[in-house]
């Protein structure tokens, strides 16, 4: 096995821990949202920390991968793709880490309806499921699979749309849970914007993998 | 118009085929790095433009060799015009036991050049491109060999840039040289592609990648990719090409 092989797969199994962990956040968050879970709430704060000691490690390896080694061809894409998945998965941790602080801001928990009505267990799992994905594309090298998570960006997208309406519309019935009512609308758009930095992650396996770039382009395009 | 030109090559040394089919164009004022394992043919390819493999009894040479859309194969090719418009830098520096000026001078005196006015402004204009002007220029009578290595490589650049050729073959310039030699030597490529069209043999991969426009991967003979160098070292096309220049082989 050479040098390199070896560096890569070193800084693979970090980014793979930094995967793994961001979507236990998000797991956690949902949990946190739907059980007024305070003292979950506090564990994900608590791992915050760890996700970002990760994410500078990363660059770290990536910096010195680059000065040390002078990756090129595959080896270059992967560097440059983990320089780029690396900080949108701590977006994604930073996201869940803001979905829990709310709950811990909360008296009370959120109206089970107002969560049905808004599709907010929809959004959680489609998020987890988007995770899941990308950890699989980039773990067997399937930009199949990475492609997938692009198209479910779309469902998010779709949900995040009608949101607003809809918790006007629950507003002017409920009057009295509007406070919760901009903090559920502010958790779609965290899950809307998780769903955007796992496209983004899903477009740099599929550089890394096959060398394409998929950013700005059309539907069609992928 | 390609500069340079390769069509359907295959040479042969005796019962070893040491080029197989190969064909590729090279445009002017362009540097064309010819990577891959020692022994895979490169530096064979090379010495084909200035027909340096002549010297070897036992060379058969089928396809085309083409210099400015010219066959410099075929029997009425003048091989000492070829020479000089196709100059040649090798792995070693080697200066002649003379001094610098007339190191540099050499080749336009074995060309009949008389003049002396003439041969002191090409000694100094070569010089000058070589980037050794400034080293040497207060002591050219200086004997050649009393230079550093690195500065000997330059001379034998000024020494071949005397004949104005159009054409610089360079086979592993920098191999033998320190780092900032070598570091000197690349910039002076950089710089010396506006006049002239250079094609560099070299081993390091960092190199090739700096210096070139277009990379030219052979193996066991043959010319497996050549491509402008960003796709060589970011996405090559075959999967052999990426082994080497990712270190996995060779």
């Amino acid at each position: 096995m050479s040098h390199i092989d070896i560096e890569t797969g070193r800084l693979r199994e970090t980014l793979k821990e930094l995967m793994m962990l961001t979507t236990q956040q998000i797991r956690k968050s949902q949990d946190v949202v739907f059980n007024f879970d305070k003292e979950l709430a506090r564990e994900v704060i608590f791992y915050e920390k760890h996700i970002n000691s990760l994410e500078l490690k990363i660059d770290r390896d990536c910096e010195n991968i680059l000065a040390l080694l002078n990756p090129v061809a595959v080896d270059l894409r992967f560097i440059l793709a983990t320089l780029k998945i690396n900080p949108s998965l701590e977006r994604i941790a930073d996201n869940a880490e803001s979905m829990v602080r709310y709950v811990l801001e909360m008296k009370e928990p959120y109206d089970s309806e107002l969560m049905r009505q808004i599709k907010l267990r929809e959004m959680f799992d489609i998020a987890l499921s988007m995770l899941s994905d990308v950890y699989t594309a980039f773990t067997t090298e399937d930009t199949r699979i990475a492609r997938n998570v692009l198209l479910k960006d779309d469902l998010l997208d779709e949900i995040n749309m009608v949101a607003a309406h809809t918790a006007e519309a629950f507003i002017k019935k409920n009057s009295a849970l509007t406070y919760q009512s901009l903090f559920v609308l502010s958790n779609v758009r965290k899950l809307e914007r998780v769903g955007d930095q796992n496209k983004n992650i899903a477009e740099e396996i599929i550089f890394y993998l096959e060398a394409r770039v998929l950013k700005h382009s059309k539907p069609g395009g992928i | 118009m390609s500069k340079l030109e390769a069509r359907d090559v295959n040479l042969f040394f005796g019962a070893h085929q040491a080029l197989k089919n190969i064909s590729l164009q090279m445009e002017k004022h362009t540097v064309t790095a010819l990577i891959g394992p020692s022994g895979c043919g490169k530096s064979t390819f090379l010495r084909l433009f200035n027909r340096m493999n002549d010297l070897h009894n036992d060379m058969r040479l089928s396809g085309t060799i083409l210099v400015d859309n010219k066959n410099i194969y075929q029997r009425s090719a003048d091989v000492d015009a070829l020479r000089k418009k196709v100059g040649m830098v090798f792995q070693k520096p080697n200066p002649f036991p003379k001094s610098i000026f007339e190191n540099v001078a050499y080749g336009l005196r074995i060309n009949g050049v008389r003049n002396k006015n003439y041969i002191e402004e090409r000694v100094t204009r070569s010089l000058q491109q070589a980037s050794l002007w400034d080293d040497v220029k207060d002591n050219l009578n200086r004997p050649a060999l009393q230079l550093s290595y690195g500065q000997q490589q330059r001379l034998c650049i000024a020494r071949a840039l005397a004949v104005e050729p159009s054409v610089l073959l360079m086979d592993e310039p920098t191999s033998a040289l320190d780092p900032a030699s070598a570091s000197t030597i690349e910039e002076l490529i950089y710089e010396l592609k506006i006049k002239y069209t250079i094609v560099v043999v070299t081993h390091n991969m960092q190199q090739a990648a700096r210096v070139s426009d277009r990379t030219a991967f052979f193996y066991l003979g043959e010319l497996v990719e050549y491509d402008e160098t960003k796709i060589i070292f970011t996405h090559p096309t075959h999967q052999r090409t990426q082994n080497y220049v990712t270190g996995r082989f060779g």
